[in-house]
């Protein structure tokens, strides 16, 4: 069986199954560079579509600054949900070094266990350059797994607090706090509210030091008036200890649930398409290029508001940018 | 009346073991009873390397490596056999087990109880120290945390029940063999068992009175050079620092609870392959730096054998290593004196500048925040390497000689090397399939339910953070076996997967130029092939050194590849699955334990059945010619071996492979 003939019906029936060397290669696909496999990509896109997914999945970003346990934690949940019966494909991201390009991807080793789990798929990727936390093929690659997984998760580099691209590639945000450290109640108080849906105080075993953490975070966040908008919950699990991990997936659970009534779901995906697309028209037109395009905000309404597979309309808006800087 | 009747009080010597183990529990047995018909006064168990990882025989990384390095220990009944016919009561027995300690400790008291032997009778030593293992053994399962809370289980268990047993071995064995200088051994072992002490006193477990007798019952397991003055001055420094701290910091008045209590196994790296003869003056007087001193010496001894660099040692010549301590003890005078020491200007002088040296680091270990966090930020790491990268240049200048090696170096043929070789001891290539049956039969015929409930117990205490013990005796009576003890700790402490030292920051070294020309090739190499070129590295089996893959990774990362580090004790399957997951162009294998064949045929099926057989695979290590040629044949591409020292010429060679897989030219080496 030849996993990278995408002519082959029985390719994308494997992928939304999850088979491993189906799924692998579809991402193989993605990250290859070459002309003639962009064209493979487009087919990709517009078969997983055509396949009805029956599953409930759920892009699940774990993010976070460095030594918080993100790792642990995303490792933890997805341990959780495995047991629950469910399939879990995580993408797990690690900066590339800026001399080489080169990059030492480490996560898997907290993750896998002597007998892998069929129902578990991992794949470190290298940030390649992208700054904000992802690598710039997250949100494709996202999409594969999405049609053969029950939950993705999304484990982002860790570098810092500019890491807000990941809010808009996934579901749900998971913010994962280490107690004690007062620089994210700042960042809290910033106002950068619309990244995390849920928080996560990890290290729960430091005791009182955690408690307070979580009480202060609570504090931190703005009050809700409105009953049908979503409240920030603040949950403190330990990762290394297993301890509150099932409260922290009902957490989870009970984001999905929300978006899940009305159209919100819809429209964060619809919001994920579109700056992805609107990206990789900055990369190649550059700022100046958005700008002649009709701004970065104008483009992602428009992006929105248009119909067609998401690489009909990058070649479409190209095009467009392209007119108007001749 | 004769001379020989007036004969002076003489001390009682120290116990002779020798550290052995291997096959089966009952080729091991048989080893232990012939042992002591020598004159051998105690045992030193040597498990390997799945009992001492908390793998049973039948688990996947088991494979290759049952009865290699020491005995097999799966349940209640492999002990019984270990011991048969051996007086638990009256034989001292030493372990050497670590992350699995509190569970083989479980398994002898629950052996002791069966037979009707008072537990509180039991004499020996379990190795129990974990900090060591981080530095340089490698055989932790669980994250520092938890690995000491069963520490401290382990010994507030033996201070209320097991009175006589040592329940740790704080050793700085191995930090010599690491590299450490003697004021490094003293400072890092010292401030291990200091470590150990305050869990143990701020556990909760024991009350303030019992606090000496935990103190009482900590000894040390030591290494000896050559450099034999500097020893005796190391062990003398070694118990008076100990005495200090006992007195000082414990505020411990009783001297016989602050004694400085150790064994010994002379080093075994210092011995050389070239003249190997010349080994038994080296074990000898390596011997005397430890007994000399009556007021510091050795309560136990073991010696390795004179040809152990050359291979697995018959049982002549163990025997002769036992002898040489029997002559020590039974034939000189030396045991008839009070300490000969005492007052030698030059000694003490030796020992004050070791103390003052070792306080110093002590004092700079403080400063990192005590002993686990030196560990555990990779300053300790770091200090050993560092020594021993100096230890290797002196004597690569000449300005330490090795007799044979570095000087002297013309030699007869040696009449002894090529004697008969009859009964050399041979790894039995049959020992692995006996024991998974034998723990097929054990699992069929014990009671089902009784083992159920055990395990449940313990992952209740183990979560409840009781002392894990008591629980571990019970599972031990109703035939819990090694894997499945390890199994419920493992859910519930998680497993310490620390990047094994592979410093992210650290860049490698070489010829800048041949740095640019490989990285030039890997940016040709990923655009022709579409996508970067990736590689995953690991380790496949149990043995813990990757130093080997940890360079090859860092070196890889630096030319530009993207690496994916899978670390220690994988599995083939995982090997597999994770090639395939991440999309690599080739799989980089590291394998030092000799099981490398083994592991390539393994490798070969499930690579086919992940349907990634065609993603080539290299394998670097301690590999022989002859199994060079083998290993092509079963599909390896490359065969990386000891000789292959310049690591940019390896990694032209690695993106070579990935290039010929592609259909592209080759660009071969770099000069």
């Amino acid at each position: 069986m030849d996993w990278r003939n995408f002519e082959d019906e029985r390719v994308y029936r494997a992928i939304a199954q999850g088979k491993r060397p189906a799924v692998a290669a579809a991402l193989n696909l993605i990250d290859d560079r070459r002309p003639e496999s962009r064209r493979d990509v487009e087919k990709l896109f517009a078969a997983l579509d055509a396949y009805e997914n029956p599953r409930r999945s759920h892009v699940v970003g774990v993010t976070g600054p460095p030594g918080t346990g993100k790792s642990s934690l995303a490792s933890a949940l997805a341990e959780c949900w495995l047991g629950e019966g469910l399939r879990v494909g995580i993408l797990a991201i690690d900066p590339s070094s800026p001399f080489s390009g080169g990059a030492l991807l480490g996560d898997r080793l907290r993750m896998t266990r002597s007998d892998p789990d069929e129902r578990l798929f991992i794949r470190s990727l290298s940030s390649r350059g992208e700054k904000g936390g992802l690598t710039p093929n997250a949100w494709l690659m996202s999409r594969v797994l999405l049609s053969g997984f029950d939950r993705v998760v999304i484990e982002t580099v860790g570098v810092g607090q500019s890491e807000i691209d990941i809010a808009h590639v996934a579901d749900s945000t998971c913010l994962v706090i280490q107690p004690g450290s007062g620089d994210t109640i700042q960042f809290l108080k910033a106002g950068i509210m619309e990244i995390p849906d849920i928080l996560a105080v990890n290290k729960a075993d430091l005791g009182q030091m955690a408690r307070t953490t979580a009480e202060e975070l609570r504090l931190a966040l703005p009050e809700i008036r409105d009953e049908n908008a979503w409240k920030i919950p603040v949950e403190t699990v330990s990762a290394a200890h297993h301890k509150g991990i099932e409260r922290l997936a009902a957490a989870v659970q009970a984001h999905f649930e929300w978006l899940d009534t009305g159209n919100r779901l819809e429209d964060r995906r619809r919001q994920a398409e579109a700056r992805w697309g609107v990206k990789r028209l900055r990369e190649r037109f550059g700022e100046y290029g958005l700008e002649k395009g009709g701004g970065e905000d104008g483009m992602r309404e428009r992006w929105m508001a248009t119909s067609g597979s998401p690489f009909e309309k990058l070649e479409r808006f190209g095009e467009t940018i392209e007119q108007s800087l001749k | 009346m004769s001379a020989s009747d007036k004969r002076p009080e003489r001390d009682r010597p120290w116990l002779m073991r020798t550290y052995s183990g291997h096959t089966s529990a009952a080729a091991s047995n048989e080893l232990y009873r012939k042992n002591m018909e020598k004159g051998q006064t105690g045992l030193s168990v040597a498990f390997d390397l799945p009992t001492q990882t908390g793998y049973d025989a039948d688990h996947p990384l088991a494979k290759g490596e049952v009865g290699k390095v020491g005995v097999p220990i799966a349940h209640i009944g492999d002990m019984d056999t270990l011991f048969k016919d051996i007086p638990l009561d009256r034989m001292n027995t030493s372990m050497t087990i670590n992350a699995t300690a509190p569970w083989l400790l479980a398994l002898y008291v629950a052996l002791a109880e069966r037979r009707g032997v008072d537990p509180a009778l039991l004499h020996g030593t379990t190795q129990n120290d974990i900090v060591k293992e981080y530095l340089s053994r490698g055989t932790y399962i669980f994250p520092p945390e938890p690995s000491m809370k069963l520490t401290v289980d382990t010994i507030a268990f033996a201070v209320k029940h097991l009175p006589k047993w040592n329940p740790i071995n704080v050793c700085s064995y191995h930090l010599q063999e690491a590299g450490a200088t003697p004021e490094q051994e003293l400072a890092y072992a010292l401030g291990a068992a200091q470590t150990v002490v305050d869990a143990v006193r701020d556990s909760g477990q024991i009350t303030a009175d019992e606090l000496p007798k935990v103190f009482e019952r900590i000894s040390f397991f030591l290494n000896s050079g050559i450099r034999f003055v500097e020893e005796i001055g190391k062990v003398r420094a070694f118990s008076e620092l100990w005495g200090h701290i006992g007195r000082k910091r414990y505020k411990i008045e009783d001297p016989a609870m602050t004694r400085f209590r150790y064994g010994v196994q002379v080093n075994s790296l210092g011995l050389t392959e070239s003249q190997p003869e010349n080994n038994v003056q080296r074990i000898v007087l390596e011997m005397l730096a430890v007994t000399l001193s009556k007021n510091a010496r050795a309560r136990a001894i073991q010696l390795p054998a004179w040809n152990e660099a050359l291979g697995l040692p018959r049982a002549w010549d163990q025997q002769w290593a036992l002898r040489m301590q029997q002559v020590l003890a039974y034939e000189t005078d030396l045991l008839e004196y009070a300490d000969i020491l005492d007052g030698s200007p030059v000694i003490e002088a030796k020992v004050r500048d070791l103390k003052d040296r070792a306080v110093a680091e002590l004092e700079r270990v403080k400063l990192e925040g005590g002993m686990l966090k030196a560990v555990e930020s990779g300053y300790v790491k770091r200090r050993l390497v560092q020594s021993q990268a100096e230890r290797l240049r002196a004597i690569e200048r000449g300005d330490v000689k090795v007799v044979g090696v570095n000087c002297f170096t013309e030699s007869e043929p040696s009449l002894l090397a090529h004697g008969e070789g009859g009964d050399i001891l041979k790894a039995d290539p049959e020992a692995h399939a006996r024991q998974v049956e034998s723990l097929r039969v054990h699992r069929e015929t014990r009671d089902a339910r009784e083992v159920v409930a055990a395990l449940d117990q313990l992952k209740l205490a183990a979560q409840n953070e009781e002392n894990i013990l008591p629980a571990s005796i019970r599972a031990a009576h109703a035939g819990v076996t090694t894997g499945e003890w390890a199994r419920v700790m493992r859910g519930v402490y998680g497993e310490y997967r620390a990047p094994t030292g592979v410093n992210v920051g650290a860049r490698s070294s070489g010829d800048p130029a041949k740095i640019a020309t490989l990285r030039q090739r890997v940016r040709e190499t990923s655009e022709a092939i579409g996508r970067p070129l990736r590689m995953l590295v690991g380790k496949p089996g149990l043995d813990g050194h990757s130093n080997g893959a940890e360079q090859v990774a860092v070196k890889a990362r630096d030319i530009g590849i993207e690496v994916v580090y899978e670390g220690i004790r994988l599995t083939p399957r995982q090997i597999a699955v994770a090639a395939l997951e991440e999309g690599v162009h080739v799989i980089g294998l590291s394998v030092l334990s000799g099981s490398h064949l083994e592991l390539t045929k393994d490798l070969v099926r499930e690579l086919a059945e992940t349907e990634t057989q065609e993603t080539p695979f290299v394998i670097g290590g301690i590999i022989p010619v002859e199994d060079e040629t083998r290993l092509r044949e079963l599909g390896v591409s490359e065969v990386f071996t000891p000789k292959d020292t310049e690591l940019n010429e390896v990694m032209a060679r690695v993106v070579d492979i990935v290039r010929r897989q592609h259909g592209l030219e080759t660009l071969g080496g770099l000069t």
